[in-house]
């Protein structure tokens, strides 16, 4: 599904942020990638929704040659992709029900299936009784809740989440695991990128371990290894 | 396609709504500037109104000697009537003089006893003559000095152009001046509008950057991200022209009859009403044109992710 060959990605001056990598992921994968902060994780993140573009290599999505992708088929490629970032990004202008439904009007959906949808992830995740309310009255756990609702909503084929518990203390953090797993068995590709030891570790499942940009390990039932 | 155009709509009007503050400032610098353009276009014409008022004042009078013949002063009418750069001519007797000279000050009984110690007509017939441009009296002084012929220049007792020269001169420089003046203020006001306009736009690019990235990351179109921004601008400038609208009818209102007062038969509340709906249009073409303008510079910078 997911297939990196030999990326590189070098920041001007010199930075090299990644060196040479290349995996595959296959459909309904759960993926972490691991690494210390700086080790590549999220550049490599960046560049599977197209905010980078690789310096080198070629990354495939479904076939699709990211790398000579065109801007007017960039839409049609993130509606497939839901992203969950370290702060958030909801947008501070909207209530928590509007954040997520934004995706569902994005994608054209009707109105019934919006309310239905939107109360339907609310309550998944959590957050009924906050539906009203702008990011900024939300609590970080429930930002990320929120976050995670958004990506999940339009039935994305892959949800990619860097540091999704960055911020959040370990209650929230577990939290926010447990539904990324949900996520998972309900048939989504899920790959996530994190520094926590523990969070690795309790999954048990593929990790990717980045090194100064380099893929050092790649393991089917991985442990945070340094 | 209707629900998306819907959805923009709804969206821009809610961003409009909740964003107070910067809503606020857009509709307030929209104002100044429709106010602007509102209050060039009002002082054009009242500018015009009082140009010509001015040139309609000056003139040359030809004033003739005690005793010369009607026939003869019109025929020298005649003649300067054939100057091209001569615009009218009008006889004015001795009769019409004084009755015009009554007329004007009968409520001033120390002229009245004046004009009565002095006894009889003490006033000369003369010719007014009328130039379409101030440059051309002296074209005129020249013709009544140089080509009319000695009998009929023998009638004349003074032309009062030397007298006036300078007057005359002044009031169409002032004239000019003032058509000038209006114009720079105009260029210097439109550069302030301007400026101003796109610093709002510069306030607006960095509070909605990350917005427009974060619409950009969760696979929003271009137009579906432009749409709400474009509608929030125009929304800012509808606003922006109801205010401006309101402020101009209650000017109008409360200041036509003192500047009637001023300048008799400048009646600025019915030019108001009479150009109602070429004002609307201004403002409104104004508003919109700048929300729309720079709610599209904004975007296209920042649309790129």
């Amino acid at each position: 599904m997911i297939s990196f060959q030999a990326v590189t990605k070098i920041f001007p001056p010199n930075i090299l942020a990644l060196e040479n990598v290349s995996f595959e992921i296959k459909p309904k994968e759960f993926v972490s990638i691991a690494g210390k902060s700086g080790a590549g994780k999220t550049t490599l993140l960046r560049i599977l929704l197209v905010e980078e573009k690789p310096t080198k290599g070629r990354i495939f999505f479904d076939g699709q040659d990211l790398s000579k992708i065109e801007p007017a088929r960039l839409p049609q490629l993130r509606r497939r992709i839901g992203a969950v970032f370290q702060d958030y990004k909801l947008l501070p202008s909207k209530t928590t029900y509007e954040n997520i439904a934004y995706v569902m009007e994005v994608i054209g959906a009707t109105e019934e299936e919006i309310t239905r949808d939107v109360t339907q992830v609310l309550e998944i995740v959590g957050l009924e009784g906050r539906a009203q309310n702008f990011p900024a009255a939300l609590s970080a756990g429930e930002r990320q809740r929120a976050a995670i609702a958004r990506a999940l909503i339009h039935r994305p084929d892959v949800i990619l989440a860097d540091e999704p518990t960055g911020n959040l203390d370990p209650y929230n953090a577990l939290d926010i695991i447990r539904l990324l797993l949900k996520i998972h068995e309900l048939g989504t590709t899920v790959i996530l990128a994190t520094h926590n030891k523990e969070i690795i570790n309790s999954l048990g499942k593929r990790v990717i371990t980045l090194e100064e940009g380099r893929v050092i390990r790649d393991e089917e039932r991985g442990r945070f290894v340094f | 396609m209707f629900i998306s155009i819907k959805r923009i709509l709804k969206s821009g009007w809610l961003s409009f709504s909740r964003d107070g503050g910067l809503a606020a400032a857009t509709c307030f610098i929209m104002v100044m500037t429709i106010f602007l353009a509102t209050s060039l276009f009002l002082l054009r014409d009242v500018g015009q109104f009082l140009i010509s008022t001015i040139q309609e004042k000056a003139d040359i009078s030809v004033y003739f000697k005690e005793g010369a013949p009607e026939e003869d002063i019109l025929k020298v009418k005649e003649e300067i009537s054939e100057i091209p750069e001569v615009k009218s001519v009008k006889y004015v007797s001795k009769e019409e003089a004084l009755e015009s000279f009554v007329q004007r000050h009968k409520d001033d009984p120390i002229l009245m006893e004046s004009l009565e110690e002095v006894g009889g007509n003490p006033f000369l017939a003369a010719l007014n003559i009328r130039a379409f441009q101030a440059s051309q009296y002296q074209a005129v002084a020249n013709f009544l000095d140089d080509a009319l012929s000695p009998s009929l220049k023998d009638l004349v007792e003074k032309v009062d152009y030397y007298q006036r020269k300078s007057v005359i001169e002044r009031i169409f420089a002032l004239t000019s001046g003032m058509g000038k003046a209006g114009i720079s203020l105009s260029i210097v006001l439109a550069i302030v509008a301007i400026l101003v306009a796109f610093n709002t736009i510069r306030l607006a690019i960095l509070n909605q950057k990350e917005e427009i990235k974060v619409q950009r990351l969760v696979g929003a179109s271009n137009w579906f991200i432009r749409g709400p921004f474009l509608v929030q601008g125009a929304i800012s400038g509808i606003f922006a022209t109801i205010i401006c609208l309101l402020i101009f009818t209650l000017i109008c209102w409360f200041l036509s009859p003192k500047i009637e007062i001023l300048f008799s038969g400048l009646n600025v509340w019915r030019y108001f009403t009479g150009n109602f709906f070429t004002i609307i249009l201004i403002q409104l073409v104004t508003g919109i044109g700048l929300g729309v303008i720079s709610s599209t510079i904004a975007i296209r910078r920042y649309l790129k992710v």
